[in-house]
């Protein structure tokens, strides 16, 4: 089975983030980058997967030249091969442009699953696993906290409001899988030391048949009018509980009227 | 007027408070038309109606519910290309956001996810960093596709139509390929669901156990409020997972947010920061999350939460 993992390199959410007002981006200096936390379970899944049913795993991500770092990283838990998109271009990109690039360069490998976390933990939209499905015309298995695989048919177990859905498609299948589908492992020693020698593959637009003009900023089909700071929450009253505490916040949430 | 698509939540035709924010925030940017995917229509109608929907486009057909989100996104499609309304309103939720995306994709459109407002020139207001920045920003190509939040729209009433207009549409082959084979329903904790309640008291580490979540449920039930928990009290097994408020958990902006044995890391405040009313109890006068309060108490939540329940049961009479 071939299985690909679409992995995003995001910052660390326990890193300070300062944000530069001038150009609407964060400072990236001093910032630790990471696996997004819920691509890190998309990995795992993969590579348990693979290791059940037999196969390949090949981590897939697209960003700038750091971003190869962040799939050694993925490739060190035991992935097989990476396929970095890179392309200056590229910068600024919104979910619909990373899903048609995602979408082209699935086209340049043989793949029957393709694996991605629920959301990133920075831009937190929710919405690439569908529009990969939609882009491909492939089985969306998304919000899935189980995943089996039964010869050509895969089945999730997809979260709904009520409880979840148990749901089948056929690959090859989009499935996004959800926080706590598993517990990642931590890469070995061994396996930090062999992903520096595991093939990673570079692809540009151009090689993808893509023009730069359909993405970055350019190509995406929304845009930032403006970005000011929140107003700050006017400090409001601490007190010390003495033996009277509960009573007195009744006392603050009758004054609001929430009794 | 500009035609204003709002898709609508519900279970059986009982129509989700979401949908009643959606309907009033859409009169405020043109006229409303609900998207019904029934069955259920003659439940729904009466509610669409006092939220002012001039016309409830209504899809009633098994594919829609047997098939994962695609017949629905396809059904849009169509009415976004016949109809050439001026924007698309869809919830938050997980499932709506997935509407929203493949919706996008099939008719050309931007789209914005998690707005917390969006003005008469259409410009969505979303809220970044954990509520640290408001960005505002605007669809630039096609019609615009936005998610709103849950809890972010007061509903008002304002009599409409719902005029009954049947529609359907061709599907694709991909439309039909994720079936839903079983349908499992976990159980009913009879409280309301936690990104739609307008009040929420979730526990934190400082809870200690399982069983004291009891103290924290007491609360909430005198409350009628919905019930949250850190990501250190589910990583402990406390409560469920499906409870977690935080970055990786839900994102919640209730009216009142009622928080007990939280420390206040950014893990968990991304996800509740953005709340109208805070209110803290934490034994440690350093926890960064009284920085967020409007109200907070320095003490022992084992005193404090039960005192709170009883003067809540009290007054409540």
């Amino acid at each position: 089975m071939n299985i690909l993992v679409f992995v995003k390199r995001v910052p660390d959410t326990e890193s300070r983030i300062r944000i530069q007002h001038e150009t609407r981006t964060i400072a990236e200096d001093g910032l630790n980058f990471v696996i997004s936390p819920y691509d890190e379970y998309a990995v795992e899944e993969a590579l348990k997967l693979a290791e059940a049913h037999g196969g390949e795993v090949t981590i897939l991500s697209m960003g700038p030249e750091k971003t190869g770092e962040t799939i050694r990283k993925a490739l060190s838990m035991g992935a097989d091969k990476g396929v970095h998109v890179v392309d200056p271009a590229l910068h600024g990109s919104d979910a619909l442009v990373t899903s048609a690039v995602l979408a082209k360069a699935l086209g340049t490998v043989e793949w029957d699953l393709v694996l991605l976390g629920v959301e990133s933990t920075d831009a937190r939209m929710s919405v690439l696993p569908a529009m990969l499905a939609e882009r491909l015309g492939a089985p969306q298995l998304t919000l899935a906290s189980s995943v089996e695989v039964d010869g050509t048919t895969v089945r999730v177990k997809r979260l709904t409001e009520a409880g979840y859905d148990t749901v089948e498609g056929s690959t090859p299948a989009v499935v996004g899988v959800v926080e706590k589908i598993n517990e990642p492992r931590y890469p070995s020693f061994k396996g930090i030391m062999a992903a520096k020698k595991k093939p990673v593959t570079t692809l540009t637009l151009a090689e993808l048949g893509l023009s730069a003009d359909a993405a970055g900023t350019a190509g995406s089909w929304s845009a930032v009018v403006d970005f000011t700071p929140a107003p700050p929450r006017q400090a409001g009253t601490v007190v010390k509980d003495e033996g009277d505490g509960g009573a007195k916040i009744a006392e603050f949430l009758a004054g609001r009227k929430f009794i | 007027m500009a035609e204003i698509l709002v898709l609508v939540e519900h279970t059986d035709g009982d129509v989700k408070k979401v949908t009643t924010e959606l309907l009033t925030l859409a009169r405020r940017l043109g006229e409303p038309s609900a998207v019904f995917f029934g069955p259920g229509f003659d439940a729904a109608r009466d509610r669409l109606a006092e939220y002012g929907a001039a016309k409830v486009y209504v899809a009633e057909g098994g594919d829609y519910a047997d098939y994962v989100v695609a017949p629905r996104s396809e059904l849009m499609a169509k009415l976004v290309a016949d109809a050439a309304p001026a924007a698309v309103l869809i919830a938050s939720t997980p499932e709506g956001k997935e509407v929203a995306a493949r919706l996008a994709v099939r008719a050309g459109s931007g789209i914005i996810t998690d707005a917390v407002d969006v003005d008469a020139d259409l410009v969505a207001q979303q809220s970044a960093f954990g509520g640290a920045v408001v960005v505002r920003s605007k669809v630039t190509r096609g019609v615009p596709v936005i998610t709103v939040r849950p809890n972010s729209t007061a509903p008002e009433a304002a009599a409409g139509a719902a005029e009954r207009v049947d529609v359907t549409v061709e599907l694709s082959d991909g439309a039909r390929s994720a079936k839903v084979v079983d349908r499992t329903a976990a159980e009913r904790t009879g409280r309301p669901e936690l990104s739609e309640a307008s009040i929420v008291v979730s526990g934190g580490r400082g809870v200690g156990s399982a069983e004291n979540f009891a103290i924290i449920e007491e609360l909430a039930d005198a409350l009628g409020a919905a019930v949250g928990a850190s990501r250190a009290a589910t990583d402990a097994g406390w409560y469920p997972h499906q409870f977690q408020v935080g970055q990786t958990g839900k994102t919640v902006s209730p009216q009142l947010y009622i928080a007990s044995g939280i420390s206040g890391a950014i893990q968990h405040r991304a996800g509740m920061q953005t709340s109208k009313t805070i209110v803290v109890v934490n034994k440690d006068p350093d926890a960064p999350i009284f920085e967020l309060a409007d109200y907070g108490v320095v003490g022992d939540l084992n005193t404090v939460v039960p005192q709170l329940t009883t003067e809540i049961r009290k007054r409540k009479g």
